[in-house]
């Protein structure tokens, strides 16, 4: 079939892909190669609007990331940013697994479905519920605190001390993310045959093995899903959070690489200096979730994409 | 023949045969676990509940936040409805949410739709120019030029527009498409029905629980912008109720209310209010559509 008589039939297709391939274009690509900014030394006032700003900067080649890689706060924030990355893999990646087989012996209909609503709940509060809820139970004038003070003792102090930072918001990803997290892993469970337990059982395997020797190969895939998706995000581990709890506890603790492109840019006016660490972010994210689904692949399993 | 007292321990309805009756460490343990898990949801949310409808008396009483409910007393929500700012803060949240669920919803249809036919013009480029925003994405300081370089500041619309397509969503509804027999649209299209009308009438009616689900996710993420808002709102008539959650309750400044009466009730209820304004929509459309959770959020997970 020739194109003109393929576009008289098919037309239409490309007409509804339009709305969302446009808005993409301006609000994903377009803002992509914007990433040019972190060439220049971008001056906001240089122009009436950004595109003539932008036309008006100087470039200065490589500057931003030069002063980039020596900026104390800069390692300080990829520090932070990496160590609540690898605490969180350990203290919060298993749970949503743990809860999953844990809540898939529960037989009873009802009960499953009063606490699968419950649980999933929170994963749909925005940050700023959940960081108003914390403060508001276990802050210092919250509700926990005032129960230990009318028994006697001192109030807490968990939401402002920076030394249990990263206790604080891994238990508030928990408490918001656990339970729905929990979700693939049940539909993960739900398709394991069966009868692979009731033969095992007959064999002679006891729970402890079955779970073992059934229960773990049969989540494998979707475990290994999911870490090569956590590892390619190994650099954001959320923004919100840490923006609304900056003040709190103090940048020492609590500045991760988000916040600092924040806080480097938009809110100081030094655009070009925080484009550049946006790019770096971007870049290694992307060398970062290739590395993993390449490894993912050469372990044998399927990845998060195949090449073909 | 002796039975064991293990024995004697009932199955649970249900279980099979063959399996081992629950020893009581275990089951004790497992009900102490779900339970804490339960109780961590749903004492806050509770706590929150109570304090928003309580007296300054009762708030008084407790020494702050109350769990055992003494009376009931709703002024903390009449005065947020009264008006100011609590209450345009809410008209902005819905309408946002209102018009960005809707057109996000057709933007997203339209496109899944689209890209779920094979061999149809330009297939793979355009499926591989929607996925590529999974791997490459623009960063924070050039998509802020972007906005501010569209005039969108102060504009609802740059709430809405920046975040209106989700591709990730769009995989979902594809790969639902994907799944339905292609004889059915087979034969529409050999009655003369042309691809529009076949979204319409025989894809949409066979959807409604994934688009259920894709509508929750983006109402949710449109109720809950609050970043976006610091970004591009400086108007404080236009800020959305996260941002008063924000202001208000963790910074804590005092709103404004039109008509301000002379007894004022605790400023700690009327906080709680806010929250609770915050929750309600939430908490009362989710349950209608987390049975749909599982078809919805799989299909994409698997395919994608």
């Amino acid at each position: 079939m020739s194109l003109r008589a393929r576009l008289r039939r098919e037309w239409m297709l490309l007409v509804m892909m339009a709305p969302a391939a446009l808005l993409l274009l301006v609000f994903h690509y377009i803002p992509t190669l914007g990433n040019v900014v972190a060439f220049q030394d971008y001056d906001p006032f240089a122009g009436d609007n950004p595109l003539q700003a932008f036309l008006h900067s100087p470039f200065v080649g490589f500057g931003n990331f030069r002063a980039l890689f020596g900026d104390p706060l800069f390692w300080d924030a990829l520090w932070n940013t990496l160590s609540i990355t690898a605490f969180q893999l350990v203290f919060f990646f298993p749970l949503p697994i743990l809860l999953a087989i844990l809540f898939n012996s529960v037989l009873s209909g009802r009960l499953r479905a009063f606490i699968q609503t419950v649980v999933y709940l929170p994963h749909f509060f925005s940050w700023v519920l959940v960081v108003t809820i914390f403060v508001q139970m276990i802050g210092g004038a919250g509700l926990l605190s005032q129960q230990l003070r009318q028994a006697g003792f001192g109030g807490l102090d968990i939401m402002t001390n920076p030394d249990t930072f990263i206790l604080l918001i891994t238990a508030e990803a928990v408490w918001k993310d656990a339970g729905w997290g929990m979700i693939i892993f049940l539909a993960a469970l739900s398709t394991i045959d069966s009868t692979l337990y009731e033969q095992s059982a007959v064999d002679g395997a006891g729970r402890w093995r079955r779970l073992w020797h059934i229960t773990l190969p049969g989540l494998r895939p979707v475990i290994v899903l999911l870490l090569i998706l956590r590892l390619g995000e190994a650099l954001s581990v959320g923004f919100e959070q840490f923006l609304l709890q900056r003040d709190a506890v103090g940048s020492q603790a609590a500045e991760v690489l988000d916040t600092f492109i924040y806080y480097q840019s938009i809110a100081t006016g030094n655009y070009g200096y925080g484009t550049a660490a946006g790019l770096f972010k971007a870049a290694l994210g992307l060398l970062l979730i290739l590395a993993a689904n390449k490894v993912a692949h050469l372990l044998g399993e399927r990845g998060v994409y195949s090449t073909s | 023949m002796t039975i064991s007292r293990a024995g004697q321990r009932r199955r649970a309805k249900g279980a099979p045969v063959w399996e081992e009756p629950p020893s009581l460490l275990g089951q004790a343990g497992k009900s102490t676990v779900l339970t804490a898990v339960v109780l961590a949801v749903v004492v806050p949310l509770w706590t929150v509940v109570v304090t928003s409808l309580s007296s300054r008396e009762a708030i008084n009483d407790a020494g702050g936040l109350v769990i055992i409910p003494r009376d009931f007393d709703i002024s903390a929500y009449r005065i947020l409805f009264a008006g100011g700012q609590v209450a345009w803060a809410l008209w902005t949240s819905v309408l946002v949410t209102v018009i960005g669920t809707a057109v996000s919803l057709v933007v997203t249809v339209l496109a899944a739709y689209a890209l779920s036919r094979p061999g149809t013009i330009g297939h793979r480029g355009m499926l591989f120019y929607f996925l590529l925003t999974f791997l490459i994405y623009p960063g924070l300081v050039p998509s802020y030029l972007v906005v501010t370089g569209l005039g969108m500041k102060d504009s609802i619309w740059a709430l809405i527009a920046p975040s209106a397509v989700s591709v990730f969503n769009l995989v979902v509804v594809r790969a639902f498409f994907q799944g339905i027999p292609q004889e059915l649209t087979d034969s529409a299209r050999l009655d003369g029905a042309g691809d529009f009308r076949i979204l319409t009438r025989i894809m949409l009616p066979l959807s409604k629980a994934v688009v259920a689900v894709v509508g929750l996710f983006y109402a949710v993420g449109y109720w809950n912008i609050w970043f976006t808002a610091v970004l591009y709102i400086d108007d404080n008539n236009k800020s959305p109720i996260q941002r008063v959650l924000q202001t208000y309750i963790l910074a804590g400044q005092t709103p404004q209310f039109s008509g301000t009466q002379t007894t004022l009730p605790p400023t700690l209820s009327i906080k709680m209010a806010i929250v609770m304004v915050t929750i309600a929509p939430i908490v009362l459309v989710y349950p209608f559509i987390q049975r749909h959770f599982i078809k919805g959020v799989i299909t994409g997970a698997v395919k994608g």
